[in-house]
C-alpha cells in the first residue's frame, strides 16, 4: 500500500504539492515511484521558467520507462532539486522529502482547490490503479 | 487488465507470490520485475545468479529423415554442423535475407531436431514451417505448451543446479545440452543463456515447472544478499543488451537483412541452398547500406528505442534498443545507422524527445564477461 501523507495536495498523474502560502513544493507520489521501479534519471526545468496548471515540466526515467511530469498548477520555479542529477534514487526512498523536485511561487491558488487530499487520492489509488 | 485474455506460463502464481510485477508482453502475462527492482536483479545475475521464467518461448519439434535438411533449406546457418547434443543460433529467413525470427536449433539425433523460438512470433514461425514444406519427409510438432523453460544465469548458476543433477554439469560444453534429471524431473539441461553470462536453459513439462523454479530458488539460498535473484524481463532486456545480442522485433525483423545486423556468422551462403541465399550472397557482394552498430551516450540523457540518430544536423537512422546498462553504469543503445558512418569513434546525436543528446559509436558487445 502506497504512503500518502496527510496535509498534501495530489494530482491524478501521481504528483504531490505542499502550500505554504503562495510557496509550493512539488515531487511524484509514493505510488508513482513504486510503479516506476529504480529511478536512474530525472530531467528538471530551470529556475524562473513559468508553467500553466497540466504542462511539462520535466522526465523521470526508470531502467524501463519514461514518464512525464505534469505540474498540479500554473507557476513559476523557484529553486530545483539539482542534487537528483548525481542522487536520482532519492525520489525512490524518500518521494515526499529529500526527493522533491521544484520549489515554486503559485500563479494563484484557485487550481489548488481542484487538486485532492490525500484521503481522494488514496480513493483514487484504490477504484483506479490498485485493483 | 485488457479485455484479451492473455496467456499464462505455469510459474504465473510463483511469480505473484514473489511480488512479481506483471505485464503483458507478446500476448502473455509476464513479470516486468520482482520488487528487488531491476538494478538490482541486473546486477545480481552479473555477480551471482539469476532465474528467468522463460516458459513463453516457442519449442516447434522436427522429426522425420529429411530433420536436417528440411531446417538447412529455411535457416541460415548451417544445420549439418550439429552434432548430437549440440545447439545452434541460426535464423528464419525470407527471400530477401530479412528475419522471420531468430532461433535456437538443438539436434537430439539426425532425425530429430528441436527449434526454439520467441514468443510473440511462435504462431508465426508454424504457420512459415507449415507452409514452406517441400517433399521432404518431416514431421512438426508445436511443442510449446508441452515444456516450461527456466534460465539459471550467472557465475554461481552452475553451482547452484550442480546439486540438483547428477549430471555432470562442467562436462556440458556452451551451447551443448544433455537429457537429464534435476530434482528427478526428466529434464533438457543446456548451457545456453541470453545474458551474457555462464549459465543454463532447462526444459521440462509444465506440470513440474513450479517444483523446479522452488528448488533453484531454494538451492541459490535465495532471499540472502549473496543469493540467486528471480528477474523480469526488464532485467533479461538490459542483460542481453549490454551482452550485445540482438532482440527481435528490435534490432532484427523482416525489414533488415542479416549481414545489416551483423549477424553474418550465423549466414553461411557456403553450405547448400536456403531462403533468401541469393539476396544475402548479392547483398555481401555489393556491401550493405546500412549496419547495426553500437553506441555510448556521452551526454546527459538515455536513448530509448525507436528515436532517431542524427549526424550534422541530418537523419541517418535509428535507435533499435536504448537503455540505462546498469553493470556498465553508462547509458547504451544499439542503431542502424549507413555504412560509412558505421565505425568506432564515431560521433552521433540521438533526439531525445525534442533534445540532442551526444553519443559515441563503440564496440559491441558491451559487456564481456571474464572467462
Amino acid at each position: 500500500m502506497a504512503n500518502v501523507p496527510e496535509g498534501l495536495y495530489y494530482s491524478k498523474d501521481h504528483e504531490w504539492l505542499k502550500v505554504e502560502g503562495d510557496a509550493g513544493t512539488v515531487g511524484i507520489t509514493d505510488h508513482a515511484q513504486s510503479s516506476l521501479g529504480d529511478v536512474v534519471y530525472v530531467e528538471l526545468p530551470k529556475a524562473g521558467e513559468t508553467f500553466a496548471a497540466h504542462d511539462t515540466f520535466g522526465s523521470v526515467e526508470s531502467v524501463k520507462a519514461v514518464s512525464e511530469l505534469f505540474l498540479p498548477v500554473a507557476c513559476v520555479v523557484v529553486e530545483v532539486n539539482d542534487s537528483l542529477t548525481d542522487e536520482p534514487e532519492k525520489v525512490n526512498t524518500d518521494p515526499y522529502g529529500d526527493g522533491w523536485m521544484l520549489k515554486v511561487r503559485l500563479s494563484g491558488r484557485g487550481e489548488v482547490d481542484s487538486l485532492l487530499s490525500a484521503a481522494e487520492y488514496e480513493d483514487y489509488l484504490k477504484t483506479n490503479v490498485e485493483q | 487488465m485488457s479485455a484479451i485474455t492473455l496467456k499464462q506460463t505455469p510459474l504465473n502464481a510463483a511469480h505473484r507470490r514473489l511480488g512479481g510485477r506483471m505485464v503483458e508482453f507478446g500476448g502473455w502475462d509476464m513479470p516486468v520485475q520482482y520488487p528487488a527492482g531491476t538494478v538490482e536483479e541486473h546486477m545480481r545475475t552479473r555477480t551471482r545468479a539469476g532465474l528467468f521464467d522463460v516458459s513463453h518461448m516457442g519449442e516447434i519439434e522436427v522429426r522425420g529423415r529429411d530433420a536436417i535438411a528440411f531446417v538447412n533449406r529455411l535457416c541460415s546457418n548451417d544445420a549439418s554442423k550439429l552434432v548430437d547434443g549440440q545447439a545452434q543460433y541460426s535464423a528464419l529467413t525470407t527471400e530477401q535475407g530479412t528475419v522471420v525470427d531468430d532461433l535456437l536449433v538443438y539436434r537430439f539425433g539426425a532425425e530429430h531436431l528441436l527449434l526454439v523460438v520467441n514468443a510473440s512470433t511462435t504462431d508465426k514461425d508454424w504457420d512459415w514451417l507449415n507452409s514452406h514444406g517441400s517433399d521432404e519427409s518431416v514431421e512438426l510438432k508445436n511443442r510449446s505448451s508441452d515444456l516450461c523453460q527456466i534460465a539459471l544465469q550467472g557465475p554461481n548458476a552452475l553451482g547452484i543446479l550442480q546439486t540438483l543433477t547428477g549430471t555432470p554439469l562442467e562436462e556440458i560444453k556452451y551451447y551443448h545440452f544433455r537429457e537429464g534429471r534435476v530434482d528427478d524431473v526428466d529434464s533438457i539441461i543446456s548451457r545456453t543463456g541470453y545474458t551474457g553470462e555462464d549459465g543454463f536453459e532447462v526444459y521440462a513439462a509444465p506440470e513440474y515447472a513450479e517444483r523446479l523454479w522452488e528448488k533453484m530458488l531454494d538451492a541459490g539460498s535465495y532471499g540472502t544478499p549473496e543469493g540467486v535473484q528471480p528477474c523480469g524481463l526488464a532485467a533479461r532486456n538490459t542483460l542481453r543488451l549490454e551482452a550485445g545480442m540482438a532482440l527481435y522485433g528490435h534490432e532484427i525483423t523482416e525489414e533488415t537483412t542479416l549481414l545489416e545486423a551483423n549477424l553474418g556468422w550465423i549466414t553461411k551462403l557456403a553450405k547448400s541452398d536456403f531462403t533468401g541465399r541469393d539476396a544475402l550472397a548479392r547483398q555481401k557482394e555489393e556491401g550493405v547500406g546500412r549496419k547495426l552498430v553500437g553506441f555510448e551516450v556521452t551526454e546527459r540523457g538515455i536513448a530509448r528505442d525507436g528515436q532517431d540518430i542524427y549526424v550534422e544536423g541530418t537523419r541517418v537512422g535509428h535507435v533499435t534498443s536504448g537503455s540505462p546498462a546498469p553493470y556498465l553504469k553508462k547509458n547504451i543503445g544499439m542503431a542502424y545507422v549507413p555504412v560509412e558512418l558505421a565505425n568506432v569513434g564515431q560521433q552521433i546525436q540521438v533526439d531525445v524527445r525534442g533534445r540532442m543528446v551526444g553519443a559515441l559509436i563503440v564496440p559491441v558487445p558491451f559487456y564481456k564477461r571474464n572467462k
